[in-house]
């Protein structure tokens, strides 16, 4: 049951931290994963981190986070093809 | 006395009123120099053709947000309602629900970015008023807005327009809007870094209109309810169904990773300056081409086809995982979840 | 398992090599006459089978039903009625509840928490126990009350935060509590005789906290495999396929596909609830009261239960008249075989939480179902036995 994404550790004071995933940030605790670090990828539930994912295995099990790269390839192409668009006009 | 904020008396109808008006309201929005010169009721010269006529009200929290504000998205909103029947505006109206003690500095700030939008989208700001409430009746400022536009000859748009093989397009990624709001609001522990996408949509649907006349059939900006909601009203509307393709909408990526923190769905997700247009078939790529020339647009694509006709229409979404399912109505304000 | 530069493009291809295999075990098992009927145990992941349309690609003999797994659907009327009871707070100064917002439009006796705070009542929607606290703190003399629903992987946050209150010395801060353990619901689901269950999907993310090695047991006692699995279509996917594996090879075992679960689980927040909690009998929706299925605030942590002290009466338990979430929640029912299901019970206007929830089975079934009132939905493809 419930709803939890993964994010990864932005800003880290004391026991709360700050997450980030693709430019969402969240606040949550860290009291359930005392070791996580800066840097790590947490997954996300509730305002609490539950555990550290691998972040190799992070980007392998979410469709999520795929998708999110994808999307930024598409940005790219859509803004590309935009300039191009704009300088023939 | 307190010159920065609104007092009851400030709608009261007196001196107070007369000053708000020609120190405050008019030149924010650009209008007439002194309050005297309006008269009760503007008059348009009136064009030959139809009309089209709207109106709306206004309210958000935050009051400004990433890319937008409440003075804003009124001008936008009723831009774009004019701007889907096919029509350019002629004029509007601009009438103030003012909570008492509101800041005037922030008022001014709210009325020039109004103004400045109006003039953008050459619109005008005809006729207004302004009413001040004590502070239980209305939580800051409440704006409606009407509008008189001239439908462009060439527009022939309708739901019984709407034929079997029309392709739908969408001009760009969904939910800025909704989600840059939430993320402002106060209480959620959540900030993204998003911006509205708040703006007016009247020179695309004039774009479409100008090339290709009445091979476009059907025009709609997506607002609250989100796309869901414009494609579930067009298929009933239509009696047809409608089939989209999740891979070909396009999606902004902090927005999707938002809507999954907050347990939220992008396609119910509100946007404030998007256009869902179907035309014929044959006039998407390039119309496609056209729209993506517009900054505002740039991200535009075909998303999906107008099906058969049906008396139960149904919206069906083909998923990025391979299966297929309906696109229900969304049924008003979704709690965010964390179950 | 597809490679880091996953795109929409592989993941479609896998999910297809995944239907692939879906099929070719399906058949397998078929000839031996069999009909496979997995329950999920897990509210995201019944969002997740119906957002992905996935019911309409499995084979004729495969079935996915749900479970109970969605905590609000779960929640017996008698808590939903305690909890408008305290909004509603007759005869004494009314405290604020802080509540996860699918429980708002849950319907009671006398009307969910939304059309309570219609009537006056202070509610508000908090996104972890957390921030409950937090409102507690900046409303000094007024009482907060939270209501701790949900299963292991929410009631660490509601332990975490009683302790917070309890070392700040929070005096207006407590919970009703209803926290719920998954495995003796499991349990009793495998001994219903009406109920022909051949596998769990278990939830991804109560299993975080819990380590798949906990499912062990059943898998020995009920010779049924159990495998974890995470919230999208993929992951559900590979998870049916490991189940069929196991069915077709013999093999039962306890496992998961879900990289984020471990063998052992978060060990650090079961003692936690150790610390905080004791396990008491619980009353679910439907089921009843189940031995040794719910949590308890125990020792000095029992000064934070709202029950207690605001003496919260006792209430009975019912089902909605007409309303068969129960069945639908044992996976005895789904939800279109529901009368009410679409006329009498939308979205909009829910008769049970099975629909109020954006987890609940009907209300996924509804959202994203071939379901559409009056039509013959377009090839739903769990309806056979």
């Amino acid at each position: 049951m419930c709803l939890a994404i993964p994010a990864q550790i932005e800003k880290m004071e004391d026991k709360t931290a700050t997450v980030v995933l693709a430019g969402s940030r969240t606040n949550v605790s860290l009291a359930l994963v005392p070791e996580a670090k800066l840097g790590d990828w947490v997954l996300v539930h509730a305002g609490y981190a539950l555990t550290i994912l691998d972040p190799q295995e992070a980007r392998e099990t979410y469709e999520l986070l795929a998708q999110i790269e994808v999307d930024e390839e598409e940005v790219k192409r859509a803004s590309t093809a935009w300039t191009q668009e704009e300088k023939k006009t | 006395m307190d010159t920065t904020h609104i007092q009851l008396a400030h709608g009261g109808g007196g001196q107070l009123t007369a000053d708000l008006i020609s120190q405050v309201i008019l030149p924010a929005i650009g209008g007439p120099q002194h309050s005297h010169q309006l008269t009760d009721a503007a008059t348009l010269e009136a064009p030959h053709g139809h009309l089209a006529f709207t109106t709306d009200s206004y309210v958000v929290q935050p009051l400004e947000f990433p890319g937008g504000d409440i003075g804003k998205l009124a001008v936008c909103g009723t831009i774009n309602d004019l701007s889907v029947v096919g029509a350019h505006p002629l004029g509007m109206s601009l009438a103030l629900v003012i909570q008492e003690g509101f800041e005037i500095e922030l008022l001014r700030r709210l009325l020039t970015s109004a103004g400045a939008e109006a003039k953008a989208a050459g619109a005008h700001v005809v006729t207004g008023d302004t009413k001040v409430v004590d502070r239980s009746a209305c939580d800051g400022l409440i704006i409606n807005s009407s509008g008189v536009g001239l439908v462009h000859p060439a527009a022939r748009l309708g739901f019984d327009r709407v034929n079997e093989g029309d392709a739908i397009l969408l001009s760009g990624p969904l939910g800025e809007h909704g989600l840059a709001v939430m993320s402002k609001r106060k209480g959620l522990s959540f900030s993204a870094d998003l911006v509205s996408d708040c703006a007016s949509i009247g020179q695309l649907t004039a774009a479409l209109l100008e090339e290709f006349g009445p091979a476009v059939h059907f025009m709609r900006d997506p607002t609250r309810g989100g796309l869901a909601a414009t494609l579930a009203e067009l298929s009933v509307g239509a009696r047809r169904d409608l089939e989209i393709v999740e891979s070909s909408i396009p999606a902004n990526k902090t927005v999707r990773a938002a809507a999954e923190m907050l347990g939220l769905d992008v396609l119910a997700a509100a946007n404030e300056g998007k256009l869902v247009a179907v035309l014929e078939a044959g006039a998407a790529a390039k119309a496609i081409a056209i729209l993506s020339k517009f900054k505002i647009a740039r991200r535009a694509a075909v998303i999906g086809a107008v099906g058969a006709a049906s008396d139960d229409p149904l919206v069906e979404l083909v998923t990025t995982a391979g299966g297929r399912r309906v696109v229900q109505m969304p049924y008003g304000e979704e709690l965010p979840r964390i179950c | 398992m597809a490679d880091s530069s996953t795109t929409e493009q592989s993941m479609r291809d896998l999910m297809e090599q995944y239907y692939g295999r879906i099929a070719q075990l399906s058949v397998g098992l078929a000839r031996g006459g069999r009909n496979i009927q997995i329950m999920e145990v897990c509210g995201t992941h019944t969002m997740a089978i119906a957002r992905s349309g996935m019911r309409q690609r499995l084979p004729k003999n495969l079935r996915l039903v749900s479970g109970p797994g969605c905590p609000v659907c779960v929640t017996d009327q008698s808590y939903m009625d305690q909890a408008v009871w305290l909004a509603d707070a007759k005869g004494f100064a009314p405290p604020i509840i802080a509540t996860y917002g699918d429980m708002v439009r849950v319907p009671g006796r006398v009307g969910s928490l939304g059309e309570a705070r219609a009537r006056g009542a202070a509610i508000e929607v908090v996104y972890s126990a957390d921030q409950a606290v937090e409102l507690a703190q900046r409303t000094p003399g007024r009482q907060v009350v939270f209501l701790a629903v949900g299963f292991e992987t929410t009631a660490p946050g509601t332990a975490l935060a009683v302790m917070r209150a309890k070392a700040q010395g929070l005096d207006n801060f407590s919970c009703l509590v209803a926290h719920k353990l998954v495995l003796p619901a499991m349990r009793v689901l495998l001994s219903d005789p009406d109920l022909q269950l051949d596998a769990f999907l278990c939830p991804g993310h109560v299993s975080v906290i819990l380590g798949y090695d906990a499912y062990a047991p059943i898998v020995e006692q009920y010779r049924r495999p159990c495998v974890v699995a995470g919230f999208d279509a993929l992951q559900v996917a590979k998870g049916v396929v490991v189940i069929l594996e196991q069915l077709a090879g013999g093999k039962l075992e306890a496992t998961s596909v879900y990289p984020a679960v471990s063998a052992g689980g978060n060990a650090a927040a079961r003692e936690l609830l150790a610390e905080v909690f004791e396990v008491t009998d619980a009353r679910w929706r439907a089921i009843g009261t189940i031995p040794g299925s719910g949590l308890s605030l125990r020792g000095d942590y029992a000064a934070f239960d709202a029950a207690r002290r605001f003496s919260v009466p006792e209430m009975e338990s019912y089902e909605l008249p007409g309303c068969r979430c129960g069945d639908v929640i044992c996976g005895r029912t789904l939800p279109e075989e529901c009368k009410l299901f679409g006329r009498r019970c939308t979205p909009l206007d829910p008769v049970g939480p099975c629909m109020v929830s954006s987890e609940g089975a009907c209300a996924a079934a509804y959202k994203y179902g071939g379901f559409r009132f009056g039509r013959a939905s377009a090839g739903r493809g769990d309806k056979q036995p």
